[in-house]
């Protein structure tokens, strides 16, 4: 199907299809079964340019928008969505920064997102605060020209490997969720360190760690925005990459679909290619409407962003619940075609199956984003009536 | 601040050709073209003196007007500029009459301190036009490169590939440096490049815009001629076995023992 997207984006599509085939493809498996952290990919992914998408040019990057990074993201899981979270999470960790952060704060950071010199990573979630997360403990107190910040935050992408941490804490607790502010925290800040890597059912290219901080002391001047407002700069960068993770899943899907089909035509039984049974077509048929929808909802929903309208919580929401479900289901189908070769690591449907749980998972879980659609829903209808 | 040139060659992509059963031609009809893929670790290695020293790379092709799209592509890694040299005269060439030609244009171009190429190409696996150009243009040259080193003698110290280990040799620049694959790992596009690269001017230079005569070029100008070209005959008995799997692997098995039993 043809979406009508123009030369740029098309050229852009094919780079990002070219790095997934000629440079992830080759050594998803292994990174996957050693739990390698890819490093090196990063620094090409750089090199191509591909670490600039939604950094404005002023500060180095390409000055596009939401529906080039879904392009991106896409073509990426469909080779492995351990390296897309781990590419990922970078956008993740940038977006405060970009959508609040002061001309000094971006103008130091952003070029370096931009050339591979550091990889970022947003730190919100803690043991007691995962969907709720206005029970963050984390605490950072204004001493002078200082904030010092203890507490630890857990499950956090990248974390021991990237260099540029955003960071929500409380800055007063009595104020509750109004009480958290966001910082930048760099990895060689004095009082951070990170735990051991999490072993993981999927993605496990990506590296995920705690963050401790004990009497971390950073200049005053890394608070992103103004005291109080973390709570409403981490729900705007969710709101702005939860339509990537939905690509990056919609990717994986496209993936999961290409090799049941491959496989469903070569594979005899009964003297004939499966793909003849109309049972085992079917199932095909159903994978391939999911994921064209999906793709129509998600670039969509990428376009509406690229609108820059006031308020797409809920159009965010959609997109990623649904990609990231339809991903659950046709990466459980695609095992279901190989049958026992599914089952097996030597072919990657094994993995991409592994792969796509998380995604209903993390940046708000399936349920959590139930909630905030059905939240807005009732207001929707609200206003209506009156 | 180095001036790099990198010759590379537009060649049909090697599994899908075939030769024309009749005149064993090559069929290049319908086939798809990719830079020779030797030249990508040349234009890779341009690339990393001029990002090392600063300085400009200019990739040099010569060959049919669609042969321009490999120029083309050689921007998307991030070449600074082109030259295509074609012309109808240049067609046949073998590798004196090309080595001729690109000389001329690196002459056109004043020289460069640097000229990189691949260390052959895949369709005719000659060899022979890098070594050629360096004569033609005098300088000195080092094939099989698979490390520079930049002394601080102002020298530049070339580990040269040969089949048990290899040679370091020292060169002073200018010079012509061929590459094999071991020398470093070619680079993806990058997006700002590949946008540049899509409406960039890639000039055309003709035997006229060079100054040479017709018949110093191409087929005219060329001391070989391809006599015939064949694929070379199979080798040894072959015995296709069929069956299901176990049968096949029953044949195969009894074929073996008979062998051994030899
Ligand atoms: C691999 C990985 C990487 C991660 N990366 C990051 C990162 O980079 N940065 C970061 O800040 N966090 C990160 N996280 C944390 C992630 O965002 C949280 O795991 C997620 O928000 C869910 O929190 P939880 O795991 O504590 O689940 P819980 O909140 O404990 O939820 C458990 C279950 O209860 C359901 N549930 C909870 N509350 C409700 C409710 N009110 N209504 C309906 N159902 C509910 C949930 O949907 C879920 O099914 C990562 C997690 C993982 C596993």
């Amino acid at each position: 199907m043809d979406y009508v997207l123009t030369e740029e984006q098309r050229l852009l599509q094919d780079l990002a299809r070219q790095v997934a085939e000629e440079r992830i493809k080759p050594v998803r498996a292994e990174l996957d079964e050693q739990e390698i952290f890819p490093a090196d990919l990063m620094q090409e992914m750089a090199q191509a340019d591909l670490f600039g998408i939604i950094i404005p040019e002023e500060y180095g990057g390409l000055g596009l928008g939401c529906l080039e990074s879904c392009l991106v993201l896409e073509a990426i899981g469909a080779a492995c969505v351990g390296v897309g979270t781990t590419y990922a999470a970078t956008f993740l960790g940038a977006y405060p920064l970009l959508l609040f952060g002061s001309e000094a704060q971006k103008s130091h950071y952003l070029p370096k997102l931009v050339r591979g010199e550091q990889l970022a990573a947003f730190a919100l979630t803690e043991s007691q605060a995962g969907s709720d997360a206005g029970a963050i403990q984390t605490t950072a107190v204004r001493d002078g020209d200082f904030y010092v910040l203890n507490g630890t935050k857990q499950w956090i992408t990248n974390a021991g490997e990237a260099g540029l941490y955003t960071i929500i804490a409380l800055t007063d607790r009595a104020k509750g969720p109004r009480g958290a502010s966001a910082f930048v925290v760099q990895a060689d800040d004095p009082g951070v360190s990170f735990g051991k890597k999490e072993q993981k059912m999927g993605i496990r290219a990506s590296a995920t760690r705690e963050i401790f901080f004990q009497n971390c002391r950073i200049p005053a001047d890394r608070l992103i925005g103004k005291e109080g407002m973390g709570f409403i700069i981490a729900l705007k960068t969710l709101d702005y990459a939860r339509p990537g993770i939905g690509a990056l899943a919609l990717g994986l899907a496209q993936g999961a679909l290409d090799e049941a089909v491959i496989f469903a035509r070569q594979r005899q039984q009964f003297g004939h290619a499966i793909i003849a049974f109309q049972a085992v077509q079917h199932i095909l048929a159903d994978m391939a409407i999911q994921i064209e929808a999906a793709r129509a909802l998600i670039y969509s929903v990428a376009r509406f962003i690229d609108q820059n309208p006031k308020d797409f919580a809920k159009e965010a929401a959609v997109a990623k619940v649904f990609a990231t479900d339809v991903a659950m289901r046709v990466t459980t189908d695609a095992v279901q075609i190989l049958g026992g070769h599914g089952y097996m690591r030597e072919y990657p449907v094994e993995k991409m199956m592994r792969d796509a749980k998380i995604f209903q998972i993390f940046e708000g879980t399936n349920q959590i984003l139930r909630n905030i659609i059905g939240q807005a829903l009732n207001k929707e209808y609200a206003k209506k009536r009156s | 601040m180095m001036k790099i040139i990198v010759c590379l060659k537009q060649v049909p992509e090697s599994q899908s050709v075939r030769l024309d059963p009749v005149t064993h031609n090559l069929q290049r009809e319908g086939v798809k073209s990719i830079i020779n893929p030797f030249d990508l670790y040349a234009l890779e290695e341009g690339l990393r003196v001029r990002e090392e020293h600063g300085g400009e790379v200019i990739v040099l092709s010569m060959g049919p007007p669609q042969a321009a799209s490999a120029l083309r592509e050689a921007l998307t890694y991030g070449a600074d500029r082109a030259i295509l040299l074609s012309d109808r005269a240049f067609a046949g060439a073998d590798t004196w009459a090309t080595a001729y030609t690109l000389a001329a244009a690196v002459r056109r171009l004043d020289g460069a301190d640097l000229i990189f190429c691949g260390k052959q190409a895949i369709d005719g696996d000659t060899a022979q036009v890098g070594p050629e150009l360096a004569a033609f243009l005098d300088i000195p040259h080092v094939a099989w490169a698979r490390k520079l080193i930049f002394a601080d003698t102002g020298l530049l110290q070339v580990e040269r590939l040969l089949d048990h280990g290899y040679d370091l040799v020292e060169v002073q620049l200018p010079a012509l440096i061929t590459v094999v694959k071991e020398i470093n790992t070619p680079r993806l596009p990058s997006f700002k490049a590949k946008l540049r690269a899509k409406s960039a001017q890639i000039p055309v230079w003709t035997a006229a815009d060079l100054g040479l005569a017709a018949e110093r070029v191409g087929f005219e100008g060329s001391f070989t001629r391809v006599v015939k070209v064949f694929p070379p005959p199979a080798r040894g008995q072959r015995e296709l076995l069929d069956g299901t799997p176990e049968e096949m692997a029953a044949a195969l098995w009894a074929r073996l023992r008979q062998w051994r039993g030899q």
